[in-house]
């Protein structure tokens, strides 16, 4: 039982970091721009995609997430400089609106591209197999790989966030956006570099899992929904907030998922319990989504009314 | 000309009045001209041979009220509800699993599916109400997938494949819904009655301020209104009139899957509002009958027909922010 | 006899800033109370407080003997507290009758009602033209507001704010905008209800203030300086130095 638990935990944690990646970008988004972008999902995606392709062609893991990286960034920009710039000053529902339609071409487009059934991209050589932990469990290297990119990732935006000049535009920015246009700052300059940066993370969210995952044009779907309840339990532009939330998140939706059904058999008899839990499981995050907000409106470390 | 503003002493500054027209009369005029061309559909499915017509604009009617529906927290309440789909969806798991049971009455499916409309209008509109802005926008999203979610996972009840009906609805033991034209008027009858129960919401007490809270919420706490509640009783109007949509969706389709409730279906609903006119109510309608017949005519060319839905919602956003109804407007306004 | 409005040594801080600093003051019923002070002095803030739009840090309201500090605005409104905004709050959208016809309809039978035209409800309009033809606006009734001028606009805040049967003004600067002669109009309304009406006016057109005023209190940086009668504040060494200094040099 306590080796399923591991195994489970390591897995919350691994889907929570992947989370934490797309939800950091959202987050800054949302907070400096004020902008809702149903299309953020997208970028992931369409890192996964680009990863599965450079992969292929080069033959080479590492040499496909080389190359997929710019991409994904270059991908992103394109979408700032051609739509998103024109609507930050419009409604929330006009962007609403228009990122869902983005999010439209675009997954058509990946299934004009790629066909919609799904593709599978290798592990690389070099974090194949799986490692013994604890002499208890068997945990897959490449697993253990993502929760430590993606840690080191975090690690990296908390320097940057709280250590340079950027990062202290990017927190005035995300509490207080008047006062970053009073510093001077290029505020079409300073956008840009935000959601390029978010770009990036999505997009590498996305090429980390495509071993893991089968790479399909629905994925953005899923995993933007749950960037969402991230940033809302963690708070509109707290990057923090999002690391803890998408911990939270990534941990209580897949123990919840093994062990609802486990626990409740406790209280009822086997075949009603697993129904049960398999029904209510996948409601936990929304549950705790709830929870959160009925304490704190603002999310966890939201410093604003939301 | 009758219609240009009048005369004012408004400083030149500020801008154009915006024009006046007879409107109550032309809007009037519009929704008699659109039920009436609607209820000659069977008509010419009967002349021309073609029964799937009756049966493809029935598809078209339920979205029809769906889209109002949300018309009237979108438009009259400027709540962005982003998970609007999950109350069509609760209408037609009301019908898939009563029958399932053997309770195949109309009546008892629109008690249930308006029910469970409300009791989770009330809790999570609750919850996402004491929020804004984004906050809303993603909360509302996030409810609506938890809805998709339970459902998915309801594998007694067909899980993520969905459930057939073994047949539609009975109305008071009778099945006459088993004819495709009795329902298709059911249905133009249900959307004719909710829009006119919309249109007299808009303009009473309540529906005044309501659209008071939509201007400027600060205002109308001043003078002594709590905001909260009246946006919470709107939710919860929209998502029972949704709920009946989907009633009526179960029996159109006979069947029922979660795909009614993803929030791309919510996304869709939006655009139907946003396409027709928003806060007009005849917008929505107009919406769902444009959105949905691009769809069909878009999916005869290509299988990527959501590329040029998507295509149209951004030049729409970034070109005529006031819609498919802006658009003629404009040409309207021109022409005179 | 109770104070209409007792305000008893109110705190409030923006960050570093205390904007309001622990001011007591007490307005007695039928008296008209003008607050005076240089930009930025925390006039606003205070009448937002007042009013239940924000939350003091500490101390506490009393209206009529009865502590409102932890009511919320529409609560206030109902006990008979009206405001009237510094920068114009009004729902542009509608028409000038609708605007003051949903000030009454706040207080007159319930707003949940579904059926039934509320711009046909006769008691509600006629209502709304009573204190439209108060302020000088009753021409304007059928107009759309963002179409009026700015000083019609002011009219229209004061209109509102006289339908919601209001026990206690709280008026924010209603002078400030208007022309000479809605200037006029407004202060003769003024007079009018001087005497009946319980008023804390925030103002900083002197004029007005020494023809209105029954006493003046001088809030300077978040404190009150000086309360007194017109006469008392305009000898008052202080308050001279303070702020009417400057103004008398720039009149
Ligand atoms: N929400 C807020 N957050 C931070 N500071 C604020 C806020 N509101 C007001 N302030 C500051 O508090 C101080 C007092 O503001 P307030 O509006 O109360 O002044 P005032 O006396 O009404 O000025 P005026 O005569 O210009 O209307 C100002 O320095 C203002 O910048
Ligand atoms: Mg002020």
């Amino acid at each position: 039982m306590f080796n399923l638990f591991l195994l489970q935990l390591l897995n919350g944690v691994q889907l929570g970091i992947l989370l934490f990646l797309v939800a950091a970008g959202l987050t800054l988004i949302f907070g400096i721009m004020d902008f809702i972008n149903i299309a953020h999902g997208v970028l992931y995606m369409v890192g996964a995609y680009l990863m599965a392709t450079f992969a292929a062609a080069t033959g080479n893991f590492w040499l496909g997430l080389l190359v997929a990286m710019p991409a994904v960034v270059v991908f992103g920009l394109a979408l700032e400089v051609f739509l998103f710039r024109r609507l930050y000053d419009r409604s929330h529902l006009d962007q609403v609106l228009a990122t869902f339609g983005l999010m439209l071409i675009v997954t058509e487009g990946v299934r004009m591209i790629w066909g919609s059934s799904p593709i599978f991209v290798p592990v690389p050589e070099l974090l194949s197999g799986s490692i013994r932990l604890l002499g208890i469990i068997n945990y897959p290297v490449y697993r253990l790989a993502i929760i430590a990119a993606g840690l080191a990732v975090a690690v990296g935006l908390y320097v940057m966030i709280n250590h340079s000049r950027i990062g202290m535009l990017l927190r005035a920015g995300a509490s207080n956006r008047p006062v970053v246009s009073a510093l001077g700052v290029n505020i079409t300059w300073l956008f840009a570099f935000v959601f390029a940066f978010g770009a990036m993370l999505a997009g590498f969210a996305g090429a980390l899992v495509a071993p893991v995952l089968s790479v399909d044009p629905g994925m953005g779907g899923s995993v933007l929904i749950l960037a969402f309840v991230v940033v809302v339990i963690g708070g509109i532009g707290s990057v923090k907030g999002a690391f803890v939330a998408a911990l939270l998140v990534g941990v209580v939706d897949t123990l919840g998922r093994t062990f609802g059904p486990i626990l409740l058999q406790m209280a009822m008899d086997p075949s009603a319990a697993s129904q049960t839990g398999r029904t209510l499981a996948p409601m936990l995050i929304y549950i705790l989504m709830a929870l959160v907000l009925a304490i704190r409106p603002s999310g966890l470390f939201g410093r604003r009314a939301a | 000309m009758s219609d240009s503003p009048a005369p004012t002493t408004a400083p030149p500054a500020s801008p154009a009045a915006p024009l006046r027209r007879p409107r109550l009369f032309s809007r009037g005029a519009a929704a008699l001209a659109i039920f009436g061309l609607m209820a000659l559909v069977p008509l010419v499915a009967h002349l021309s041979d073609d029964p799937f017509l009756t049966v493809a604009f029935t598809r078209i009617l339920v979205f029809a009220i769906a889209a109002l529906s949300l018309d009237l927290i979108l438009g009259y309440g400027a709540l962005v509800s982003f998970g609007h789909a999950a109350y069509v969806g609760f209408g037609a798991y009301a019908v898939a699993i009563l029958s399932r049971h053997g309770i195949t009455d109309i009546f008892v499916h629109l008690a249930a599916g308006i029910g469970v409309a409300v009791i989770f209008a009330v809790l999570t509109g609750a919850i996402a109400l004491r929020t804004r802005g984004v906050y809303f926008i993603m909360i509302t999203l996030a409810f609506g997938q938890m809805a998709y979610f339970f459902f998915t996972s309801l594998s007694a009840y067909g899980g993520d494949d969905g459930i057939s009906l073994r047949g539609r609805s009975t109305v008071l033991g009778t099945d006459l819904l088993a004819h495709n034209s009795v329902l298709f008027y059911v249905t133009l009858g249900a959307l004719v009655g909710l829009y006119l129960l919309a249109a007299a919401v808009v303009n009473s007490r309540f529906g005044r301020v309501l659209a008071g809270t939509r201007e400027d919420a600060l205002r109308m706490q001043a003078i002594g209104f709590r905001p909260f509640r009246y946006q919470l009783a709107a939710f919860v109007i929209a998502g029972a009139m949704a709920s009946i949509s989907g009633v009526l969706l179960a029996n159109q389709a006979e069947f029922v899957s979660p795909a009614y409730m993803s929030w791309h279906r919510s996304g869709e609903l939006i655009v139907m509002v946003i396409l027709g006119g928003i806060g007009t109510l005849l917008g929505g309608v107009v919406g769902a009958v444009v959105v949905l017949l691009l769809e069909e005519w878009l999916s005869v060319f290509t299988t990527h027909w959501r590329m040029g839905l998507g295509l149209v919602l951004i030049l729409v956003v970034l070109f005529s922010p006031k819609g498919i109804a802006g658009l003629f407007e404009r040409l309207l306004g021109r022409g005179k | 006899m109770t104070a209409r409005l007792e305000i008893r040594s109110l705190h409030k801080r923006f960050g570093a800033l205390a904007v309001t600093d622990g001011i007591s003051l007490d307005i007695a019923p039928g008296e008209l109370h003008a607050i005076i002070g240089p930009n930025g002095a925390g006039k606003t803030t205070l009448v937002a407080q007042l009013s239940g739009q924000l939350a003091p840090d500490s101390g506490q309201v009393l209206y009529d003997g009865r502590d409102i500090t932890h009511m919320d605005m529409a609560g206030r409104v109902h006990l008979g507290m009206a405001r009237s905004f510094q920068i114009t709050t009004i729902l542009h959208g509608f028409t000038v009758l609708q605007n003051v016809a949903l000030a009454v309809q706040a207080r007159k039978g319930s707003s949940f009602r579904f059926f039934g035209r509320a711009d046909a409800e006769p008691a509600l309009n006629a209502a709304a033209i009573g204190y439209l033809r108060q302020v000088g606006l009753a021409e304007r009734a059928g107009d759309v507001a963002r179409n009026l001028s700015h000083g019609e606009h002011r009219q229209m805040e004061f209109a509102i704010a006289l339908a919601t049967a209001p026990r206690l003004l709280l008026l924010d600067e209603p002078f400030a905008g208007t022309g000479r002669q809605e200037a006029e109009q407004l202060l003769a309304l003024m007079r009018q209800i001087k005497g009946k009406q319980t008023t804390l006016l925030v103002e900083h057109d002197m004029n007005a203030v020494f023809a209105l005023a029954d006493r003046i209190s001088v809030l300077v940086y978040g404190r009150i300086i000086a309360t007194g009668t017109p006469g008392e504040i305009r000898a008052n060494a202080e308050v001279r130095a303070a702020y009417l200094g400057e103004e008398d040099a720039a009149c």
